[in-house]
């Protein structure tokens, strides 16, 4: 089928909403006491629980429920005093039980929003509900010598908790679903609920997908494309199913709904010859587990151990610190960015320069040698600590960076640089007056030049006595003694 | 008949059970028994009364929350140990090609 043209592509407009997956940074899984760690050998941590075996009773996790309640109220979310969970029930050999354990009509929390920053527009994406779950294992269906005939399980993953966290359809491109799963992405990290480790899939995506010619009011058949499990599989796939979708209705066609599969190997959806049936989930309360109740008590304590989330951090970066839009948007992207940022900035009393730092020489090293910030060979007060030796004039410009490359390469501090490779500045009047007799000297050119009026010329002067001390030579200092002695 | 031979199908199709045409027709009078019972219990006045779809109990918060703190797991020769058939620490089913 043709692509449609950018005129016809553009009479229509997509509707999309996300769901989004995201593992919840417990010890051990929802309903039982087996670690949820990654990469263990297959079926090792599993118990009766989540093997599924019969008359084994789930138990809810604490610590999984403080998570997502932290989740619901980073995404601005009323967090609701009463919810249930309830069996989600379908056939597939990853799940054991038989069902998943979810919540369905009364999820944990609701009616939240997440304010994004698309193609330069500002707006507010909806979120409906976030709720709590168990995850299924892993079925492997390559890779043994016998994968044509046998599928291979592991439950190590089963009864892992998530939450999944649903929205609105209120993107309307793929740039703006793109925003807007970063932004979740952003505020899970920042509140440490999730790592949101995408290549360990701990942070999954689905997309609900429709198209509609631009005004109308009715909502399109609309397609759940699964499987947009990278940033840019989740753009791939939406561009291929919006225009597949226009395409299709445009040659007389009719979108039927349908779940897709992603393919990132072709970059195309495909729809999955699923039972009509699959989808009836028989929904019912899960009689094995009470009705989770969050006192107001325990919603305060949760509330006020909530760290300042992202877009506040932003804001205050730019009122406290006069940062510009664009450092602040950097320097908040991750929270150990940002707490490194503020650390260096309160060591260095220099907060401007510290984030100039920050963003250029540290991260510019970091990504070099392939390193996260939380694994900085300089630490953050050290980093400071150089800010402020420029700035108390210790340290020139020039030496600063040498210093820091020094500091980055051995994880030192600035005081053991500079010791060693005797780097300090020279700020003694007594040292520099030879230098600049010397400079004086050697320069008569330049010096009659001066003095008779072209006073731009001290800056080759000063040029010169840096040169002859190697940089060391304090600037201010040196332009001082200069201008005296050719008065 | 208050269920139709095609819902007695649909729904011992979502259980994965195969039934035969006689106990298709076996399971659709069973199963119309326990509708005409639940219709009885309907004729009950329950509003204002809360649904006890699981046990009900007076307390702020959730009393019977566990700590997160690991236990040790089964490990994989017992998880295995009542597998049809297992292969290289695994469960193996038969090929299974999409969900």
């Amino acid at each position: 089928m043709a692509a449609p043209s950018p005129e016809v592509m553009a009479r229509y407009e997509a509707v999309i909403g996300l769901e989004i997956h995201a593992q919840l940074a417990t010890a051990t899984k929802i309903f039982c006491g087996c670690p949820t760690g990654f990469g263990a050998p297959p079926n090792t941590n599993v118990c009766p629980v989540c093997l599924g075996m019969p008359g084994a009773l789930p138990v809810l996790n604490r610590e999984a429920v403080e998570l997502a309640i932290k989740a619901g109220l980073a995404l601005n979310c009323a967090i609701r005093p009463r919810s249930r969970f309830a069996r989600k029930n379908y056939f597939y050999p990853d799940l054991p039980k038989g069902y998943q354990i979810s919540q369905y009509d009364e999820p944990l929390a609701e009616h939240g929003y997440v304010d994004i920053t698309a193609d330069g527009h500002a707006m507010r994406i909806g979120i409906t509900r976030v709720h709590m779950e168990d995850d299924a294992g892993k079925s492997i269906h390559d890779g043994f010598k016998d994968s044509d005939r046998y599928s291979y399980v592991d439950l190590n993953r089963s009864g892992t908790p998530l939450i999944e966290i649903v929205s609105e359809p209120d993107m309307r491109s793929s740039s703006e679903a793109y925003a807007y799963l970063a932004a979740v992405k952003q505020v899970l990290e920042f509140v440490e609920v999730s790592t949101c480790d995408m290549e360990k899939g701990h942070l999954r995506c689905d997309a609900n997908v429709s198209v509609r010619v631009k005004g109308a009011d009715k909502l399109g058949t609309k397609a759940e494309v699964k499987n947009l499990n990278s940033f840019r599989f989740l753009k791939e796939a939406l561009d291929y199913e919006i225009v597949r979708q226009i395409a299709l209705i445009e040659n007389g066609g009719r979108v039927v709904q349908e779940t897709r599969l992603y393919n990132p190997d072709t970059g195309e959806t495909a729809g999955m010859r699923s039972k009509e049936e699959a989808h009836d989930y028989r929904y019912f309360p899960e009689p094995d587990l009470v009705p989770l109740r969050v006192s107001e008590s325990w919603l305060a304590r949760v509330r006020s151990g909530m760290p300042e989330l992202p877009a506040r951090k932003r804001a205050r970066f730019i009122s406290d610190y006069g940062l510009r839009e664009y450092d602040a948007d950097v320097l908040t992207q991750t929270r150990a960015a940002s707490e490194y940022f503020e650390t260096a900035a309160r060591v260095s009393g220099d907060p401007k320069t510290a984030a100039n730092w920050v963003m250029g020489d540290l991260m510019g090293m970091l990504k070099a040698a392939g390193k996260e910030i939380s694994e900085s060979p300089v630490s953050a007060a050290n980093l400071g600590d150089l800010v402020k030796r420029m700035a108390t004039g210790e340290l020139s410009g020039k030496l600063a960076k040498d210093v820091f490359a020094k500091m980055f390469a051995k994880g030192e501090p600035a005081s053991a640089v500079i010791e060693r490779e005797g780097l300090k500045q020279i700020s003694d009047t007594g040292a520099l007056e030879k230098i600049i007799a010397e400079v004086i000297a050697g320069n008569p050119k330049q010096v009659e030049q001066y003095q008779g009026g072209k006073t731009t010329v001290i800056n080759f002067l000063v040029g010169q006595a840096m040169k002859a001390t190697r940089g060391q030579a304090n600037v201010a200092v040196v332009t001082d003694l200069l201008k005296q002695k050719l008065g | 008949m208050k269920l139709t031979e095609t819902e007695v199908r649909y729904v011992a199709g979502l259980a994965n059970l195969n039934l035969s045409d006689a106990e298709v027709r076996k399971f659709q009078a069973d199963l119309d028994e326990i509708l005409a019972h639940i219709d009885r219990l309907n004729e009950i006045d329950t509003s204002g009364i809360e649904p006890m779809a699981q046990v009900l109990y007076d307390t702020e918060e959730t009393a019977t929350l566990r700590a997160d703190v690991a236990v040790p797991p089964l490990g994989n020769p017992a998880a295995l140990a009542n597998a049809p058939q297992p292969g290289g620490g695994y469960f193996k089913v038969p090929k299974v090609i999409e969900r």
